[in-house]
C-alpha cells in the first residue's frame, strides 16, 4: 500500500477548494501513525498489538468560526470532498485570501532517532517484558503480579496553510512501564514505574527495564507498611521529578491563552503580576531533545519553542497557539498548538514543563520541615481553571516526622489553589530531574507531555487521607 | 454515511478477511464506522463545527494457543489486509494460552432494543447549531451571577459496528446519540464557580436545552462563597453524577480479568456479604433506557442483565470468554473494547436498585454532613489493588437536615471496601446519566472529609 503524503499541488488544490466560498485561513494536517505495543501480565506475554491510522483534518476560519472535517481518503478528491465540508461548516464570513503559493519549510527535530522501531525486530521489543518481569518477581515472594508493556509509535505529519505554510515532521516515541502488585497482612498493594521518550529503541541503550522493574516492585512492598495517609492541611515535600505534575495542575492549564481568552482562568489579567515565590522560574519547552513532550513542529506548523512562562516569581505571558495569537494580534504562536490526530482541532497544550533548579540541598529542605509529608511519586492530578483549585495523586509518599522520612503512607490526593500553592512554595532544591511520561487530558483529547522539578516545599497543602 | 449505515456492508468486510482463515487459525474481525457532529458555542456564534466519519477495523488472530491482534482506521481492502497480516505475525510472539480464543456462539438471543434514530443523520446543520446557540443563552440567562459559558456545546454520533468470527458469530449493532452540555461560570465578587450541566438522548426529540442550562446554572451559583472545610469524619451524600462515577469504579472491581489475575478486592468472595444489604447492584445492558445499552458485547455475543450484589451480597463477576473459560464458567456478555483493542471485560450499564426516599428525604435525615456534587482527580487517588479511595471534592454542608454552605477544596477518603460496607441509603432518584452507571443518590457514612 501506499505510505506517500499527498504533494504540494494536491495540498495548494484542497486549500483553493476550503476557501472557495470564503474564509480567513485554511489548513490541511496528515498524519502517518504506526504503533506497536506488547504487554507481559499474569506470567505471559499478551498478543503483540499492531496498529495504524492515516488520515487528513482540515481547518476552515470564517471570522470567530471554524469548520473542520477529517478523512481517510487522501486522494485529490477525498481531500477536496473534506474540503468542501469544513467550508460549509465554516459558514461563509470574512474574505478570500489571496493565494499564497506554498512553499517546503521544515525545521530540525530536537533530537536524532537511531534505532527507528520498525527496524527493529519484534522479539527483541517482546524480550525486554521478560526480563523486567523476572526482575520485578526477584524482589520478593510477597510480589504476586507483575504487568510490563512496551509500545513504540512513529508519528509522521504534514501541514500547509493559505499563508502558503508546508512543513512536516516525524515523531517517533518508545516507552515502557512496569506494575507490582505485592501482598502482605494488610491487604495488596500495586507500585509503578514507567519512562518514555521521544526517541527509538536506542532508549535501552541508557535505560534498564530491570531498573524500572526494581522501583516498581518496591513500591509496592513498601507500602505493605503503609500506614493511612493523614488528613488536614500540612506542609508537603515533593521528590524531584514529580512536581512536574504539581506546576501543570496549578498553572500550567491555566496559562493557555484559549482559557484566558475566554476569561475562565484565574491568570487572566495577572502579566507583569507576582504570581508566584521569587526562586520560581516556569518554562515551557518544546525543544527538551528526547523529552516525552517535544517536536521539530507543533500540528500547526510552527516549531517549537522554549517559553518562559514565570520568571522570578512573575508571570510573563501564556501560551498560544495560532487563533488564540492571531486574535489577540499576536505575529506567531508560542508553538503550542497540538492535537491527538488528523480527527481532532488543534488547541493550546503545553509541551515539557518544568521549574528551573533552586539553592537548596534536598536533605535540608526535608530536615527543615519538622512534621508533614514527602512525596517521592505522583499519579497524576486535574485542575479546575476557573477556580485555581486542583488535585494531584501520590503513589508513593512518606510522613516527615521530625525532619526525617518515617512510615510510608498509603495512596491518595492532594488538594491546593494553584495561585495560592505557588505563592506557598518556600523552599527549592538544586537536584533538578524530570518526571514520568504523562498523558495530558483536555476537552478530550489526550497528548504526550514532560514535566520536571528539583524537590520542592509547599508550606500548606491539604492532604486526602483518612487518619486523623 | 447514508446507505453504508445498514451495517451489511461492514460484516461483508468481515466475512471477506474470516474467509481467509488457514487450517486450524482462529479470527475475530471488529468493524466500525460512526458519523459525528460537534458543534460548539461561543460569545453568541459558533467556535467550532466539525463533522466526519472515521473508520476502524481490529483483526484478532489466534493459532496454536497464541494471539496476535492489530488494527487500522480505514476500510480500505489492501489495508485490511495488511492489518490480517500484522495480526498473524503478532501471534507468533505471544505465550501459549489454552484459554485463548473468539467466543463461541453460546445461543443467548439479543435483545431489541430500538437504540438508532436514522432521521439523526438528516438534521439540517443549521439545527444543530440553533441548539448550541440556544443552550449558551440558556445558560446566561440562567442567573445574573453566571457571567460567561466556557463551552456549549451539541453533539451527535451514529455509529455502526460488526463481529465477525470463524466460529459463526456474525452479529451488527447499531445505535444512535446525541447530547447537549454546558459549563458556565459564576461570579460573585472575587469569588468565580463553574457548574457542567447535559442533556442526553438517542434522538434530537429527547434533549432538553433547559435541563442543561438549569443543571449548569444551579451548580454553580450553589457554590459561590464556598469556602475550605474542616477536616472532620462525617456522613457523606453522594449526589447522582457522583455516585455514578463511584459505582464505575466498583464495577470495575467486579471485572473478570481482575479476578482472574488475583487483583480484584472481591476475589473468592462469592456468595459473601461485600456490601450494605441496602445495597443491590446489576449491570444491565439490555435496558434500551440506559446509555450504555447495546444487543452486543465486543465479541458478539448478546448481552444479558447481571445482577452483581444483591442486597449487599455479592453474586457474580463480569466475563468475558477468556476469563470465563479460565475461571471455568460460561461468559456474561461483558466484552468491552473499541476497535482498537481486544476485548477486556467492564459493565455497560450498572444501576443501583433504587430506595423510597427522594434525595431531599435523605438530606433531612442527616444532622450533620457533606453533600458532595462533583469530584475530580478519580483517576489519580483512587487504586484499584489495595481499594484506597480519595478524591477532591465540591459540594455543600448539611447542617440539621438542610442543605447549608458551600464547601470547596478539600477531599473525601476511605476505601472501596469500606464504603460499600457503609452505605446507609439509596435515593429513589435513579437518573440516566451518558456514562457506564446511572446515578443515583448514595448515604455514605464515616467518610473522611479533609480540609483544614
Amino acid at each position: 500500500m501506499t505510505t506517500s503524503m499527498p504533494d504540494a499541488d494536491v495540498l495548494d488544490a484542497t486549500l483553493r477548494a476550503a476557501l472557495r466560498s470564503g474564509g480567513d485561513f485554511a489548513e490541511v494536517f496528515v498524519e502517518d501513525r504506526r504503533g506497536f505495543r506488547a504487554s507481559f501480565d499474569d506470567g505471559r506475554v499478551e498478543e503483540p498489538v499492531s496498529g495504524r491510522s492515516r488520515g487528513a483534518g482540515i481547518r476552515v476560519r470564517a471570522g470567530a468560526s471554524v469548520g473542520f472535517a477529517h478523512t481517510t481518503d487522501l486522494s485529490p478528491t477525498g481531500l477536496r470532498d473534506a474540503a468542501e465540508v469544513a467550508a460549509s461548516a465554516a459558514r461563509a464570513g470574512g474574505v478570500q485570501p489571496p493565494g499564497v503559493p506554498l512553499s517546503r519549510r521544515d525545521v530540525p527535530a530536537p533530537n536524532e532517532v537511531v534505532a527507528a522501531p520498525d527496524n527493529v525486530a519484534k522479539d527483541r521489543k517482546v524480550g525486554l517484558l521478560r526480563v523486567a518481569e523476572e526482575a520485578a518477581r526477584a524482589e520478593g515472594s510477597a510480589v504476586f503480579q507483575v504487568a510490563c508493556t512496551y509500545g513504540d509509535s512513529r508519528r509522521r505529519i504534514l501541514v500547509a496553510n493559505s499563508d502558503g505554510l508546508l512543513s512536516g515532521d516525524e515523531q517517533v516515541k518508545t516507552f515502557f512501564s512496569v506494575s507490582a502488585d505485592a501482598v502482605g497482612d494488610g491487604g495488596k498493594q500495586s507500585g509503578r514505574e514507567t519512562v518514555g521518550h521521544t526517541a527509538g529503541f536506542e532508549l535501552f541503550d541508557t535505560v534498564d527495564v530491570t531498573d524500572l522493574a526494581r522501583t516498581a516492585a518496591r513500591r509496592a512492598l513498601r507500602k505493605l507498611e503503609a500506614v493511612p495517609a493523614p488528613s488536614g492541611t500540612m506542609p508537603v515535600v515533593i521528590g524531584p521529578g514529580g512536581g512536574g505534575v504539581l506546576f501543570h495542575e496549578a498553572c500550567g492549564h491555566g496559562l493557555e491563552a484559549d482559557h484566558i481568552h475566554k476569561d475562565v482562568s484565574v491568570f487572566t489579567g495577572r502579566v507583569g503580576e507576582q504570581v508566584a515565590n521569587p526562586m520560581v522560574t516556569l518554562i515551557d519547552d518544546g525543544t527538551m531533545p528526547r523529552e516525552w513532550g517535544c517536536y521539530a513542529i507543533d500540528d500547526e506548523g510552527r516549531p517549537a519553542q522554549r517559553n518562559v512562562l514565570i520568571a522570578d516569581g512573575v508571570l510573563v505571558d501564556y501560551m498560544w497557539d495560532r487563533l488564540r495569537a492571531d486574535r489577540d494580534g499576536r505575529d506567531a504562536s508560542s508553538g503550542n498548538g497540538r492535537r491527538q490526530s488528523y480527527q481532532h482541532l488543534p488547541m493550546v497544550r503545553m509541551t515539557n514543563t518544568y521549574i528551573a533548579n533552586g539553592d537548596s540541598h534536598p536533605d535540608d529542605i526535608v530536615a527543615d520541615t519538622p512534621h508533614g509529608v514527602y512525596v517521592a511519586h505522583l499519579g497524576g492530578g486535574q485542575v479546575n481553571t476557573a477556580t485555581g483549585d486542583f488535585v494531584f495523586g501520590m503513589t508513593e509518599a512518606y510522613l516527615i516526622e521530625d525532619g526525617r522520612l518515617t512510615a510510608p503512607i498509603r495512596d491518595g490526593n492532594l488538594i491546593g489553589n494553584g495561585p495560592e500553592v505557588l505563592l506557598l512554595i518556600d523552599a527549592l532544591g538544586n537536584d533538578f530531574a524530570m518526571g514520568s511520561p504523562g498523558t495530558c487530558g483536555k476537552d478530550g483529547q489526550g497528548v504526550p507531555v514532560g514535566d520536571g522539578t528539583p524537590t520542592l516545599r509547599v508550606q500548606r497543602l491539604t492532604v486526602g487521607g483518612t487518619a486523623a | 454515511m447514508h446507505d453504508d449505515l445498514t451495517g451489511e456492508s461492514l460484516a461483508a468486510l468481515g466475512d471477506r478477511v474470516v474467509a481467509q482463515a488457514r487450517h486450524g487459525e482462529e479470527i475475530e474481525v471488529v468493524a466500525v464506522r460512526s458519523a459525528e457532529t460537534d458543534v460548539r458555542a461561543w460569545d453568541g456564534g459558533v467556535e467550532s463545527f466539525a463533522s466526519a466519519t472515521a473508520d476502524g477495523v481490529g483483526i484478532r488472530v489466534v493459532i496454536d494457543q497464541r494471539q496476535g491482534f492489530a488494527h487500522c482506521g480505514s476500510h480500505d481492502e489492501a489495508i485490511v489486509a495488511e492489518t490480517l497480516a500484522e495480526a498473524r505475525d503478532n501471534a507468533a510472539f505471544g505465550t501459549p494460552d489454552e484459554f485463548l480464543g473468539v467466543a463461541a456462539p453460546d445461543g443467548v438471543s439479543a435483545p431489541n432494543l430500538e437504540l438508532w434514530r436514522p432521521e439523526l443523520a438528516e438534521v439540517a446543520p443549521e439545527t444543530k447549531i440553533d441548539l448550541a446557540l440556544e443552550l449558551e443563552r440558556a445558560a446566561l440567562a440562567g442567573d445574573r451571577r453566571i457571567r460567561g459559558v466556557e463551552s456549549a456545546d451539541y453533539a451527535d454520533t451514529l455509529s455502526v459496528g460488526a463481529v465477525v468470527t470463524t466460529s459463526g458469530i456474525r452479529s451488527i449493532d447499531r445505535s444512535s446519540g446525541c447530547h447537549l452540555s454546558v459549563f458556565s461560570v459564576a461570579s460573585a465578587g472575587e469569588d468565580t464557580q463553574t457548574g457542567f450541566g447535559f442533556s442526553v438522548g438517542r434522538g434530537l426529540d429527547e434533549l432538553d436545552v433547559q435541563e442543561a442550562a438549569e443543571g449548569a446554572v444551579e451548580r454553580a451559583v450553589r457554590l459561590l462563597g464556598a469556602r475550605k472545610p474542616a477536616t472532620t469524619r462525617t456522613t457523606v451524600v453522594f449526589d447522582p453524577w457522583v455516585t455514578a462515577q463511584f459505582l464505575g469504579l466498583v464495577g470495575a472491581t467486579l471485572s473478570g480479568e481482575a479476578v482472574v489475575t488475583n487483583r480484584s478486592l472481591f476475589a473468592d468472595r462469592l456468595g459473601e456479604p461485600v456490601a450494605s444489604t441496602r445495597l443491590s447492584l446489576t449491570d444491565d445492558p439490555t435496558d434500551a433506557a440506559a446509555f450504555g445499552a447495546g444487543p452486543f458485547d465486543g465479541e458478539g455475543l448478546a448481552t444479558r442483565r447481571n445482577e452483581l450484589i444483591g442486597a449487599g451480597v455479592l453474586q457474580r463477576f463480569l466475563h468475558n470468554s477468556y476469563t470465563a473459560r479460565r475461571v471455568g464458567t460460561a461468559s456474561t456478555g461483558s466484552a468491552v473494547r473499541g476497535y482498537a483493542s481486544v476485548p477486556g471485560v467492564g459493565a455497560m450499564a450498572l444501576a443501583v436498585a433504587p430506595g423510597d426516599c427522594g434525595a431531599a428525604e435523605l438530606v433531612a435525615g442527616i444532622e450533620d454532613g457533606v453533600l458532595v456534587q462533583e469530584v475530580s482527580g478519580l483517576h489519580s487517588g483512587v487504586n484499584l489493588v489495595s481499594g484506597d479511595f480519595s478524591t477532591g471534592a465540591e459540594g455543600l454542608r448539611i447542617r440539621n437536615g438542610e442543605l447549608a454552605e458551600p464547601i470547596r477544596e478539600f477531599t473525601v477518603a476511605s476505601t472501596l471496601q469500606r464504603m460499600l460496607l457503609d452505605v446507609v441509603a439509596v435515593g429513589s432518584d435513579l437518573t440516566r446519566l451518558p456514562m457506564t452507571a446511572a446515578g443515583v443518590t448514595l448515604v455514605v457514612a464515616d467518610v473522611t472529609v479533609s480540609g483544614e
